[in-house]
């Protein structure tokens, strides 16, 4: 293809729908986790519940450079990652209800989003513990000469665990298959990275264990998506571990009951002008990819997508109390 | 119309005092605006809205706290994009005025200072620490020595205890049962169950010496013996066999058995038990039926409400009674629930009997074989079907005129065999 | 008489050495990894030979990350291995508590039943080797404390060599500790011995006067006690728990329904520890044929001391078990 060329239709098109896919992503996050804070503000969900607004980019970026064959570990603000990575609106508000339908049966809640269909291994909720699950994975699928990769999301917080430590050696040791993702939000719940690390730059950490690193605007789209289809490949190239630095903001509190002491409001907004998705459909509209109109109609199926979901999620069964103490030892053995 | 609600933002979040109105009536509001700024235990938090409308009434001033779920606005929506969600909690009264929990430190130092003291001094304080607490003075008895002694019917005050501290375990048991210790319960039928051996045969020995010792010292008894003519009973008895098959055919010790139970309904005092120097009958006629075993010793296990059971009825009971007792099946309260005692020795060729009665019941009935005998009637000598019925009565509970009634009774029962 | 020998000679050591040789030949999935379980040997030199067997990729060694390894082999176990992981004493498996309890333990129940994890994780426990206050400790208890996993402790050659392979067929994490005085243990095994069942306590001694409960080293104490013991017509029964969790107690409440006494021997700490679970279920389950209070012996509660007096003093001893019992039955008539 020469450059300056205008590109065939059907690329043209190709890349239009690539990127509405995203865009619907990403917008699906935002009215998924306001319809969240809606439910939990009148009490439909309880317990701990971490939104992801602003931090959509990192998700939907990463998740374009995975197959379906591999593996994803996440936190516990993962309602983001679940939707990007495939697993339904429904199924995820049903768990958020903790209702039999959702994708964990309702016994893990917005913090343990499970699915197997979509190998989605958690919602993990201990800071940094679902480095080392990632690991073993990938290790599985080493051994196993299985050729996929193991994407493990964490937190710039999980930098102080010395389960990130411990896991970034054995992968590099072991030269796994893993790609870790860092987002890096500044703030492990109130603290901010400066207040707990000596190094801030986290790219500097993996050097120690020579693990190739790279840091990425978080609230870019397409630098993002780009920057994880590298680190994949290199993955995918039986190379070892590569992190992914994405550095990001949320912008909604750490968690519902947060009144936010630890950051200022000029702060906040000044990350909420660099808006992942409004940038984005920016940068669509001016290639002239994304109309009003289209915008409009992806904002509709959204809004039923989501109703939907509430919908799914409220005509949903509860587990029978005899139930209980099920699913703490396998019903059956296996082979 | 929606109304606004006051949010919860963590289940520890319980209620919320309002610092400002971000908006006023008539101001119109998007979904995710911030309309109002709310103190909670954690701070000042934003509170955004959740629809698309105009502000028609706000119903708190600053300044007011509130439980979560409490109307705080009234908003109008626009269009039909509304999507109302009522509160969960519906045991959240509205407006209801916020009540603070009211637990008593005074149960919590109640605690912490007996905990302390037993600390400090375990063994030394154990009684005064009891006294405090208000408990009584109690003999220790182990679990299983307290399952045993009511098996026996043994009163425990009157063991000695060799366990620590004096406490009563179940060889102290077992020692005051084969002593013939005064029992004050039940009767002392209960012989070890299980596998048949000399175990089995030394255990049926010493709880048979047990309660019969014990009887002999302690009931000072009277009998009384009377003969029954039961012509037109066994009359009536063959003629209802002839109608049954060979295995539901009656046997006459089950009229018997019937007889004695009606008898006892007409003559309560006999039935029950002399219990701590007191007489104490009993309501519900249970019949113990002594049944001999073939390797010797005896046990009487209780043939329940004899009295209201059929014919037929106690054929089954006596026969199922038989083969368990036999096999060693017998249930615990079959063991001891027994208010009377028959005895029937007609079997082994006894013309009559007189036995001595099973403490701590007061009556035993005795039947000698079924003989014919020559019967005088209206001046006629005649061969009759006679049996004697002997009654063995316990002194201090009854004189020999209410055996007297009871022997009475029984042979007018058992010259109307046909409403047994 | 048949001259072929039909068992064999052998160490606890070498008879779980020979259960992982075993499971690694049986199942390609299988693999074991730990600190210095490979060129080193294993600090107990328990898996000694079976790198040269089955090579570096089967026989792991891995840096001192209790956490990361013990996690990996979570992870491997969810990616379809089936990870015998080794960490070196139990004192060292709290640096990869997290992993065991937040993780091995919840993830079928957190994921509603999607993701089970068949895991293996053997430990040493136990003192009398004059380890000390950081290598001596029994904590088997604690971890029988948490649902989701299982919790095996094999006393016998058999057991050692039989329970590994049930516990790796097993969908759910297991958790197999091993008593580091048992190692050296020799005996016969039979040369077919094989898989056992890894869900019941066994009687090991019949006797009608007192139920000994207990597990690990503690078993032989108890056997030697109940011994002499029988030389005073008190006949002790023995009962080898095996799996601390889930907890057998139909067996030892049968056990207590004949004897009408209990005596819990455990190496762990008393307070809270596996021995008062115990002592409840009895409560719980056979109150009413106790003819003595319920009685423990269990490791003294302090960190454990390194000289060898203190030690022993520290520990369950046959003379202890012999002289409780003998107060027990003996007060009683």
């Amino acid at each position: 293809m020469n450059a300056g060329q205008t590109p065939e239709p059907i690329h043209m098109a190709r890349e239009r729908d690539h990127n509405h896919h995203m865009l619907y992503q990403m917008l699906l996050i935002r009215r998924f986790e306001g319809k969240c804070a809606e439910l939990y503000s009148s009490m439909k969900i309880r317990g701990f519940m971490h939104l992801y607004d602003g931090e959509e980019a990192v998700a939907v970026g990463v998740m374009q450079s995975l197959t379906a064959d591999d593996a994803v570990v996440a936190t516990y603000r993962e309602h983001g990652h679940a939707l990007a990575r495939g697993i339904s609106a429904c199924s995820i508000m049903a768990e958020m209800y903790g209702k039999r339908e959702g994708c964990s049966r309702g016994r893990g809640g917005s913090m343990h989003l499970f699915d197997d269909k979509t190998r989605f291994f958690g919602g993990n909720a201990i800071v940094g513990g679902g480095l080392p699950i990632a690991v073993g994975l990938a290790l599985a699928d080493k051994v196993q000469k299985r050729p996929r990769l193991t994407c493990c999301f964490f937190g710039e917080g999980a930098v102080a665990e010395g389960e990130f430590h411990e896991s970034m050696n054995l992968a590099a040791l072991w030269q796994l298959p893993v790609l870790f993702v860092c987002e890096n939000n500044l703030y492990a719940m109130g603290t901010a990275l400066a207040l707990s690390e000596s190094v801030t730059d986290i790219t500097a950490k993996a050097a120690g264990y020579n693990i190739e690193a790279e840091a990425v605007d978080g609230m870019d789209l397409s630098a993002v998506e780009k920057a994880a289809n590298k680190a994949a490949s290199r993955v995918r190239s039986g190379k070892g571990p590569v992190m992914l630095e994405c550095r990001t903001y949320r912008f909604r509190a750490h968690s519902m009951f947060d009144p936010e002491l630890y950051r200022a409001k000029s702060e906040v907004e000044a990350w909420k002008g660099r808006c992942p998705i409004a940038s984005f459909i920016r940068l669509l509209k001016e290639k002239g990819m994304l109309t009003d109109t289209e915008l409009h109609e992806m904002e509709e199926r959204i809004a039923i997508e989501i109703d939907d979901a509430v919908a799914f999620a409220e005509a949903g069964m509860w587990e029978p109390v005899e139930e209980l103490t099920r699913f703490v030892y396998s019903d059956r053995r296996t082979e | 119309m929606v109304e606004f609600r006051m949010p919860s933002l963590g289940t520890d979040m319980k209620k919320g005092t309002l610092v400002e109105w971000k908006v006023k009536p008539g101001d119109h509001v998007k979904r995710g605006d911030i309309i109002a700024e709310v103190e909670t235990e954690k701070g000042v938090i934003e509170i955004e809205v959740f629809v698309d409308g105009i502000i028609e009434k706000l119903l708190i001033q600053p300044g007011d706290e509130v439980l979560v779920g409490t109307p705080i606005a009234l908003i109008r929506t626009e269009g039909q994009q509304e999507t109302e969600i009522k509160a969960a909690a519906a045991e959240q009264d509205e407006g209801a005025q916020v009540k603070e929990g009211t637990e008593s430190p005074l149960q919590y130092k109640a605690c912490s200072i007996a905990a302390h003291r037993a600390k400090e001094q375990p063994e030394q304080t154990r009684e005064k620490l009891r006294a405090e607490a208000g408990g009584e003075k109690r003999i220790k008895v182990s679990p299983a020595a307290r399952k045993r002694a009511e098996e026996l019917g043994l009163d425990l005050t009157t063991v000695r205890g060799t366990g620590p501290d004096g406490a009563i375990s179940l060889a102290d048991v077992e020692k005051a049962a084969i002593a013939g210790k005064p029992a004050e319960r039940k009767a002392a039928w209960q012989i070890p169950t299980g596998p048949e051996g000399a175990d089995f045969q030394l255990g049926m020995r010493r709880a048979i010496a047990a309660a019969m010792g014990r009887s002999n010292r302690e009931i000072p008894h009277y009998y009384l013996e009377t003969r029954i003519d039961l012509s037109r009973a066994v009359r009536w008895l063959t003629e209802e066999n002839k109608k049954r098959s060979v295995k539901d055919r009656i046997l006459p010790v089950v009229l018997l058995l019937k007889a004695t139970a009606l008898a006892l309904t007409e003559v309560p005092a006999l039935n029950g038990y002399w219990i701590e120097d007191r007489h104490q009958p009993v309501e519900a006629i249970h019949v113990g039926f002594a049944i001999a075993l073939r390797q010797g010793g005896l046990i009487a296990p209780a043939i329940h409400h004899a009295d209201l059971k059929s014919l037929d009825e106690l054929m089954v009971d006596m026969k199922d009674l038989i083969t368990r007792t036999r096999s060693g099946g017998l249930r615990s309260s079959e063991m001891t629930d027994a208010t009377v005692t028959l005895t029937n020795l007609g079997d082994l060729g006894v013309e009559s009997a007189f036995g001595l009665i099973y403490p701590p019941q007061v009556a035993l009935v005795s039947f000698g074989r079924i003989t014919d005998q020559p019967w005088v009637e209206n001046g006629m000598i005649g061969i009759r079907p006679v049996v004697s019925a002997t009654l063995a009565g316990d002194h201090r509970a009854t004189d020999g005129r209410t055996g007297s009634q009871f022997l009475n009774a029984l042979h007018r029962y058992l010259q109307e065999a046909e409403r047994l | 008489m048949n001259s072929i020998k039909n068992t064999v000679k052998m160490t606890y050591r070498e008879a779980v050495r020979e259960a992982i040789r075993e499971a690694m030949r049986k199942d390609e999935r299988v693999f074991l990894m730990g600190e210095d379980v490979g060129r080193y040997g294993g600090c107990f030199a328990v898996s000694k030979g079976l790198l040269e067997e089955f090579g570096p990729e089967r026989i792991r060694d891995t840096p001192l990350s209790e956490s990361a390894f013990v996690g990996a082999g979570i992870g491997a176990a969810l990616g379809g291995m089936r990870p015998i992981v080794e960490i070196m004493t139990v004192n060292f498996s709290l640096l990869a508590a997290d992993q065991i309890l937040n993780n091995a333990a919840t993830y079928l129940h957190m994921s509603g039943g999607l993701f089970n994890v068949p895991i293996v994780i053997r430990m040493s426990t136990g003192g009398g080797k004059q380890l000390a206050a950081q290598h001596s400790h029994s904590l088997e208890g604690w971890y029988a404390h948490i649902p989701g996993i299982k919790v095996l402790t094999p006393a016998t050659l058999e057991d050692a060599r039989g329970m590994l392979w049930t516990a790796l067929e097993d969908p759910d994490p297991v958790l197999i500790f091993e008593n580091n005085t048992l190692y050296n243990m020799e005996g016969e095994l039979p040369v077919d011995a094989g898989a056992l069942d890894i869900d019941h306590a066994l009687i090991r001694r019949t006797g009608t006067h007192v139920t000994l409960i207990t597990y690990g080293a503690s078993l032989f104490k108890s056997l030697e006690a109940a011994e002499q013991l029988s030389k005073e017509e008190i006949q002790a029964e023995v009962i080898d728990l095996r799996t601390l969790r889930p907890l057998d107690h139909d067996t030892f409440l049968k056990s207590i329904s004949k004897t009408h006494r209990a005596v819990i021997v455990d190496e762990g700490w008393r307070s809270g520890g596996i021995s008062a679970e115990i002592s409840a279920r009895i409560m719980e389950g056979a109150f009413y044929d106790l003819d003595a209070p319920v009685e423990r012996i269990c490791g003294a509660e302090v960190p454990m001391p390194y000289p060898r007096h203190l030690e022993e003093k520290a520990l369950p001893q046959v003379e202890t078990i012999i002289s409780t019992v003998r107060r027990m039955v003996k007060s009683n008539g």
